[in-house]
């Protein structure tokens, strides 16, 4: 309806642009949801509601004046917690940076600000984005706004359940090991990570340099893609980010036909994935196949190794970047006699126990005598998996599979036992040690009508491809919920 | 970055019979790291400025302080004065990648240091000592520098004994080039002329300043000591050498420690040191089991550096001369060996150019040599003395017309005047040579008058040449040549 | 937890260790509930080893890109009061520390 209010991002820019709706009027209706729920779900580690005003009266104005804000003029986004915003606080939801404010903005920071994008608000994840649930935030958990007792998944927890609440059409997450994908299938929203080098990491507080990538969530599956038309491309403030300018996914979206379209089903995954969940898997290949697409089995026994090669890879490289927090520039510090002590004692403070656990695993993966058999050796499992990628690609142009084995599951229900929870990136993992792109779409519900995510798979800058796949889900998804 | 070669299996390859210094003995063992921080505007790896001596903490960036999601981008030109050291060095410039030393020390801003570890971008290269001895270069490699700290409430600024210390990160990310020496080294004395070559070749190739006393040019000294025929003794590291004269004392405090040691039946410890200036001796500064495991892995934020054929081309053809080939090319010219005192100076202060130039316009080249070496000291690389007004000098000299004494008094004219017509000088100075006919007077005038001198030289007293000599100076009034003088004095002897 | 079996992966000294390398004050039942962990993720691992690395070159980079630069142009940094406004502790526009132990350099 023409005076219905618009909920999408492209809805909402369009509107703005054209004076249909104010960028105020649009930021206060998502304040308000803020101010309705956020206390339930805990998206948010900061709320910032008298910026968010002052940035979409900025927008009015740019329009009154007739100069275009940009193609997300007005748009309210919610940004995950562990991205540079230049003067507020950037916590990584770890209480040794607890009160910092960089000095600086990330890059896709400036990007979305020039855009005209309205901040809401940092979100809460898992403490240096460890975790697949949001309960190793110093903060809190996050809940998933369509059961309160269940996690939203994680890392980015805060940021799927900000655009599953309609806090935001718009969030910014962080993936190196599923963490866009696995809370998007767990809170019934679109998810991407896109092609490692596609979006800059510059401000992006480092896990894992060699697989982090920022990517988007929202509602739909052409929102993401004007997100990453704006984000992605070329900075040369970030020496991996892909030179060469990527073509407009947008534009890729107009032409909605898949047929022909290899979609590969892949027959060798690894077990342990709930039935309801499977189900579910079904229907997407069916959908796929109705709108055109050939199903081709290929096989992929990357699937079956990449978690001891990530759980390698990414401590070693977290445990690097995370010896920066020494207590010397910012941050927390603990007193204490000599430097070597306010080290110890400031990091024993500072990190929760599943960073702790992941930065002494990285450190021995690394250390003199073992760096043969464990950092070494998952560097060849790495190739090895590029390897089955890249032959798998050779038959199909995307891979569908389920993005999380189960959805959302209880808070707590995890309990002590660190590798049960590194299995819920099972199906996740692998895409981030090839460099490639996935993302999860909507795709109904599963046990306890709760929401099931339907990853697709490309390879390298397949981004276009795996867009129409998810975009035909999508369609199919939206048809059978009206 | 150290040699990885287990020293104490590798018997010197070199033919140890030829040079250096043998202590009691022993034959003393050293190879140098030098780290030279490199001429560019900016940092390795972000874009704040390389300057040295501004107020602390004026040149810093996200990148530099380490600041959370941080990212470093590879300064080209950095990349280009580290080509040039390596070419200069006569390396093979091979395609290369970063790691990261972990480490912590609070003037280290990531807890890391980006450095290259087992590809790095220069290798096998050498450096020839000005008396033609090869000393060889395994690697010169790119990394950043560390900020500074400085150290409160301990004596004298050193750690031990402080209550806090500040650090300043100005320096933090300077690029720097570590370059490594093969243990070809053989003398205290070796090691000076090794940096002070370096330095020279460096300061040529505008790729530093290179000043030990200013912190851009730092040494380390790797140390051992053995008996010629057996393994390579235990090696200990020196730190903290501040000149190149500190560096030959610290070289020679420590081999006759190491052999005090050896000798007393102690076993050197393998260990860094800390040279001190102020007491003349090294002191243990931490051992081998101290050591940090730095967990060296593949830098994920950086991508290999792989200089195209093009590029090092470039780079090597836009080479300047280098100290060795100028030496080498006076020597040529002037017949006097490269490793002679004259040249070394001459080529130091950058005027062989001007001394080959005197020999382009019609002079002699030697006497310009000896001429520019005695008097040009201060007159900088661009003499303000026409080389032609000192090619005429040179001509008299060599024409017979000026003595070498006369020539001198001329030239200190030429040097105050900032040139002029050497013909007139020495004219109004009354200068004239004598002329053989009454060279030859002089000399039978002065046997004749000195008797018993001439007795004792035709004896076989070659002393007594000096007072025959003397006196023929004397009685001309400096107008007689002093070598003519004694040629003929050695013809009438027979 | 002394009672969980210990495959001789990783021991409690070598948690030690490694905790004094990663600078992480460590309490003792948190060294023994890691060494717990780690070893038993270790084992986990393990299946790595049924795989045959032989002729695998490790895999260093996910986007192949090489000779990334900037120009060498000074570009205006961060303000330093600002950057000492966040810092534990400063002193006299420096980032003070307590006593450096260990290392003189």
């Amino acid at each position: 309806m023409a005076d219905a209010l618009p909920t999408t991002a492209v809805d909402i820019a369009d509107a703005v642009r054209a004076g249909r709706v104010t960028a105020v009027d649009v930021v206060e209706r998502h304040l308000a949801a803020i101010a309705s729920r956020e206390a339930d779900i805990h998206a948010f580690n900061l709320v910032l509601a008298d910026e968010a005003r002052a940035a979409a009266a900025a927008v009015d104005a740019a329009v009154a004046a007739g100069r275009d804000p940009g193609p997300l003029a007005g748009v309210p986004i919610a940004l995950k917690d562990n991205m540079c915003t230049r003067g507020i606080a950037t916590t990584c939801s770890s209480k040794i940076l607890d009160g910092w404010r960089p000095p600086y903005d990330a890059t896709v920071v400036t990007k979305l600000a020039a855009a005209g994008a309205v901040l809401v608000g940092k979100t809460n994840l898992d403490e240096f984005a460890m975790g697949s649930s949001t309960e190793n935030s110093a903060f809190g958990v996050t809940r998933n706004p369509h059961a309160l007792d269940r996690v939203a998944g994680g890392s980015s927890g805060g940021s799927a359940a900000s655009v599953a609440a309609e806090f935001a059409p718009l969030a910014l997450g962080s993936d190196t090991g599923g963490s866009i994908r696995q809370p998007a299938a767990l809170c019934g929203v679109v998810g991407v990570k896109p092609t490692y080098g596609y979006v800059s990491r510059y401000g992006l507080v480092a896990f894992a340099s060699s697989l982090d990538q920022i990517g988007p969530f929202s509602t739909t599956v052409d929102d993401a893609a004007l997100v990453l038309d704006v984000i992605g491309g070329h900075d040369p403030q970030d020496s991996t980010s892909i030179p060469q300018p990527h073509p407009s996914l947008r534009e890729a979206l107009r032409d909605q036909d898949i047929s022909g379209l290899r979609v590969g089903r892949i027959t060798d995954l690894p077990e342990g994935c709930d039935p309801d969940v499977l189900e579910r898997l079904e229907v997407a290949f069916d959908t796929l196949r109705a709108a055109g697409a050939r199903i081709v089995d290929v096989k992929v026994p990357a699937f079956g190794y990449a978690l001891t090669a990530y759980y390698l890879i990414a401590p070693a490289e977290a445990s690097s970047n995370l010896a920066r927090f020494d207590g010397v520039r910012y941050g927390l510090r603990v007193n204490a006699a000599d430097t070597n002590a306010m080290y110890g004692a400031t990091r024993a403070a500072g990190f929760g126990d599943e960073v702790k656990r992941r930065i002494m695993l990285g450190t021995y993966a690394l250390s003199a005598g073992y760096y043969d058999a464990y950092y070494g050796r998952a560097l060849k499992v790495r190739r090895l998996i590029a390897d089955d990628f890249d032959r798998a690609y050779q038959s199909a142009d995307v891979l569908v599979t389920p993005t999380s084995p189960t959805v959302a599951f209880p808070i707590g229900a995890k309990g002590d036992n660190p590798l049960a929870m590194y299995l819920c990136d099972v199906y996740t993992i692998p895409t981030n040690l090839a460099g490639h792109p996935g993302m999860s779409v909507p795709f109904g519900t599963g046990a306890d009508g709760l929401p099931v995510g339907i990853q697709v798979l490309a390879g390298t800058l397949g981004e276009p491809a795996m867009f129409r796949a998810a975009a035909a889900l999508e369609a199919a998804s939206k048809r059978s919920m009206a | 970055m150290t040699t990885t070669t287990d020293d104490l299996s590798v018997v010197d390859p070199l033919d140890s019979g030829r040079r250096g210094e043998v202590i009691n003995g022993y034959e003393l063992i050293v190879g140098l790291e030098v780290h030279v921080e490199l001429a560019t505007a900016t940092k390795l790896f972000s874009a704040s400025a390389n300057r040295f001596g501004d107020e602390p903490n004026t040149h810093i960036d996200p990148v530099t302080l380490g600041l959370p999601g941080a990212l470093p981008v590879l300064n080209r030109h950095a990349v280009e004065l580290a080509m040039r050291i390596g070419l200069a060095l006569n390396c093979t410039i091979k395609p290369s990648t970063f790691h990261r030393k972990n480490y912590f020390y609070p003037d280290m801003p990531k807890a890391y240091q980006i450095s290259q570890y087992d590809q790095p971008l220069n290798v096998d290269g050498h450096l020839d000592l000005p008396n033609g001895i090869r000393i060889g270069i395994e690697r010169a490699h790119l990394e950043e520098d560390t900020g500074k700290s400085t150290h409160f409430g301990g004596a004298s600024g050193r750690i031990h004994g402080s209550t806090h210390s500040l650090i300043d990160f100005n320096r933090a990310g300077v690029p720097l080039v570590e370059i490594v020496s093969r243990p070809d080294i053989r003398s205290a004395e070796e090691a000076r002329q090794y940096v002070t070559e370096l330095r020279a070749i460096l300061v040529a190739v505008g790729a530093s300043d290179a000043k030990m006393e200013e912190g851009s040019m730092r040494c380390d000294a790797n140390v051992s000591v053995h008996k010629p025929g057996t393994p390579f003794g235990t090696r200990c590291e020196i730190k903290n050498v501040n000149s190149v004269r500190s560096l030959g004392r610290a070289i020679e405090y420590e081999a006759r420690r190491q052999i005090d040691m050896i000798e007393a039946g102690e076993t050197v410890r393998q260990e860094t040191r800390h040279w001190d200036e102020g007491d003349g001796r090294t002191h243990t500064l931490r051992t081998k089991e101290d050591a940090d495991d730095y967990r060296y892995f593949l830098e994920p934020d950086l991508v290999p550096l792989a200089p195209s054929a093009e590029w090092v081309e470039a780079v090597r053809e836009a080479l300047p001369m280098l100290p060795g080939a100028r030496r080498a090319r006076l020597a040529e010219a002037t017949g006097v060996a490269p490793d002679s005192e004259a040249i070394m100076v001459v080529v130091e202060r950058g005027q062989d150019d001007y001394v080959l130039a005197v020999g382009h316009v019609g002079g002699d080249v030697a006497r310009a040599l000896v001429h520019v070496k005695e008097a040009y000291a201060d007159a900088g690389a661009q003499p303000e003395v026409p080389a032609a007004d000192l090619a005429v000098l040179t001509k008299l000299e060599t024409d017979g017309k000026l003595t070498a004494t006369q020539a001198k008094a001329v030239l200190a004219d030429l040097v105050v005047g900032g040139g002029g017509d050497a013909v007139a000088i020495a004219k109004s100075k009354g200068f004239e040579a004598m002329d053989t006919g009454a060279l030859e007077s002089l000399v039978d005038q002065v046997i004749a008058e000195n008797a018993d001198a001439w007795a004792k030289f035709c004896a076989g007293e070659g002393k007594a040449m000096g007072a025959l000599v003397g006196a023929a100076m004397k009685a001309s009034q400096g107008k007689a040549d002093g070598k003519q003088v004694t040629a003929l004095l050695n013809t009438k002897r027979g | 937890m002394s009672d969980l079996p210990v495959s001789h992966r990783i021991t409690t000294a070598d948690v030690v260790k490694v905790a004094k390398l990663a600078r992480l004050d460590l309490q003792p039942a948190e060294i023994e509930r890691m060494t717990a962990q780690l070893d038993g993720m270790l084992e986990h691992f393990a299946d790595m080893d049924a795989l045959d690395l032989s002729e695998v070159e490790p895999m260093t980079q996910p986007f192949p890109l090489h000779n990334v630069f900037r120009e060498d142009v000074v570009v205006a940094g961060l303000e330093r009061d600002e950057v000492l406004a966040m810092a534990p502790e400063a002193e006299d526009g420096r980032f003070r520390v307590p006593p450096i132990i260990g290392i003189d350099l």
